[in-house]
């Protein structure tokens, strides 16, 4: 139990960078799900196709995988840098475009199965008063359709926190990288450090899913 | 009644040819509406009448003739597209109230987001038009939290928000309590006295009487009969629609 209080600012510090990752990949990866999933129901053939491609090919690849390949495809061999002298804020980064473009993926499958649970009748009511495409999706569908997978956007939000622990594999000093140095520090404190980070975790998963059960409650589209 | 011209027709359908599937839905559709004319469209379920309703703002695509709304063919896609189902207000059965929005934002999504008017000037008119069908009191509420009569009440102000040439109404009443019907009802009557072009699907014979300049008859897909209410419905022309007006008249 000592050794967890002495490293407190250590072990802080490394949930500080896991809420980082969080927060970051998981605000690009809904930006850039919802943008999938408007492709995934465009009416042009292209979009759609390259959408259902994408999604296919990052769901069902390992996100160690597809993280190793962010490290060493995009950094060392494509040379992909986002500092020049920082080593840790590119792995930062390149882990960053890792999560989310795996996590987008699953975003994109929420929200499109909330599209369809919405009447096809609210489409043809806003292309009826004029609404283009993307006005009807924006302003008509997505509201409906995001409102009513809020519960499942928290579980991928839960999930994403815990993914975050897989950047450790490119060397990003996220909490599982702090909890596996500091193990090498107190190796007879093992227990207590491992209880200590399992704890730091469920401080973040936990609260995040009483708020997306609320939320989902209370923004819920009466019909 | 208002006066038509008939020189100019608003729609002007030639030759309109619709398949679902192997169903041949519209068959060879020779139709005009004048402007300022309210055409009633009755017969048999699964003869079409919806379907011709929504080949007009092309919520259907049709596989051949030609549409033409107020001289022009009725664009394929696209902000052309919008722009002309702008023009064109749609009520449908079941209201399809933005069911996220309160009835005062179903009313000014429109008007503010097509037309871009400023969110005051819209929401004014808004209140005015929800006046004018009788549920003003209700602006601030959700689509769900209203009985079907007033939901389609708010579906028409939305329609009227837009200024539209012309309203398309897809069976208004059919989705409604028995009591709630005489209230939309009484709208559209208002609406067809202050000169609204309409075409109306509906299965209200009391309202097609009152109400409309011209019946249309139709069944199988084809228009089979057309004339003034008062020729169609004390001496319909042909079998069909004999046969049809004596099932529902009867009692």
């Amino acid at each position: 139990m000592e050794a967890v209080v002495d490293e407190l600012p250590v072990i802080l510090g490394a949930f500080w960078l896991t809420v980082k990752l969080t927060v970051v990949s998981g605000v690009i990866s809904l930006v850039w799900g919802i943008v999938l999933a408007a492709m995934r129901v465009s009416p042009l053939p292209v979009l759609r196709g390259a959408g259902a491609l994408y999604v296919n090919v990052l769901r069902n690849t390992p996100l160690t995988l597809i993280i190793v390949f962010c490290g060493l495809g995009l950094g060392t061999v494509m040379n992909v840098q986002f500092s020049r002298d920082d080593l840790s804020l590119n792995s930062f980064w390149l882990s960053i475009i890792g999560l989310s473009a795996y996590t987008s993926a699953f975003v994109c499958e929420v929200v499109r199965s909330g599209i369809n649970t919405v009447p096809l009748g609210q489409a043809e009511a806003a292309r009826a008063i004029g609404l283009t495409f993307l006005q009807t999706l924006r302003l008509v569908i997505l509201p409906q359709a995001v409102r009513t997978v809020i519960a499942p956007l928290g579980s991928l939000l839960n999930a994403l926190v815990k993914n975050t622990t897989v950047a450790a594999a490119i060397g990003v000093m996220e909490a599982a990288l702090r909890m596996k140095n500091l193990f090498d520090a107190h190796g007879d404190a093992i227990i207590p450090i491992f209880l200590g980070f399992a704890a730091g975790f469920v401080v973040l998963t936990l609260p995040m899913n009483l708020l997306s059960g609320r939320l989902a409650r209370r923004l819920a589209v009466v019909r | 009644m208002t006066e038509i011209s008939g020189s100019d027709p608003l729609v002007r359908l030639e030759g309109v040819n619709k398949h679902f599937g192997p169903l041949h839905v519209l068959r060879d559709i020779d139709l005009s509406v004048g402007r300022g004319e309210v055409v009633v469209v009755i017969g048999p379920s699964g003869s079409g009448k919806s379907t011709l309703c929504r080949v007009i703002n092309r919520l259907e695509t049709i596989d051949t003739g030609t549409i033409v709304f107020d001289g022009r063919e009725l664009p394929a896609e696209g902000r052309a597209l919008a722009r002309l189902r702008s023009e064109v207000g749609m009520v449908f059965q079941s209201f399809n109230l933005f069911s996220h929005k309160t009835i005062l934002e179903n009313v000014t999504l429109g008007p503010t987001r097509v037309r871009k008017i400023s969110r005051q000037q819209a929401e004014q008119r808004g209140m005015e038009l929800l006046e004018r069908v009788g549920i003003a009191s209700q602006a601030g509420k959700y689509p769900a939290q209203l009985s079907g009569g007033q939901q389609q009440r708010a579906a028409i102000a939305r329609a009227l928000a837009m200024d539209p040439k012309m309203i398309l109404f897809d069976e208004p009443t059919s989705a409604l309590d028995p009591e709630m019907v005489q209230e939309v009802l009484d709208v559209m009557t208002g609406l067809a006295k202050d000169g609204m072009t309409m075409m109306v699907v509906t299965h209200e014979m009391g309202f097609a009487r009152r109400a409309a300049n011209r019946i249309v008859f139709m069944a199988d897909g084809q228009i089979v009969e057309e004339g003034s209410p008062s020729e169609f419905f004390t001496q319909p022309s042909t079998e069909r629609a004999r046969d049809f007006l004596s099932k529902i008249l009867t009692h």
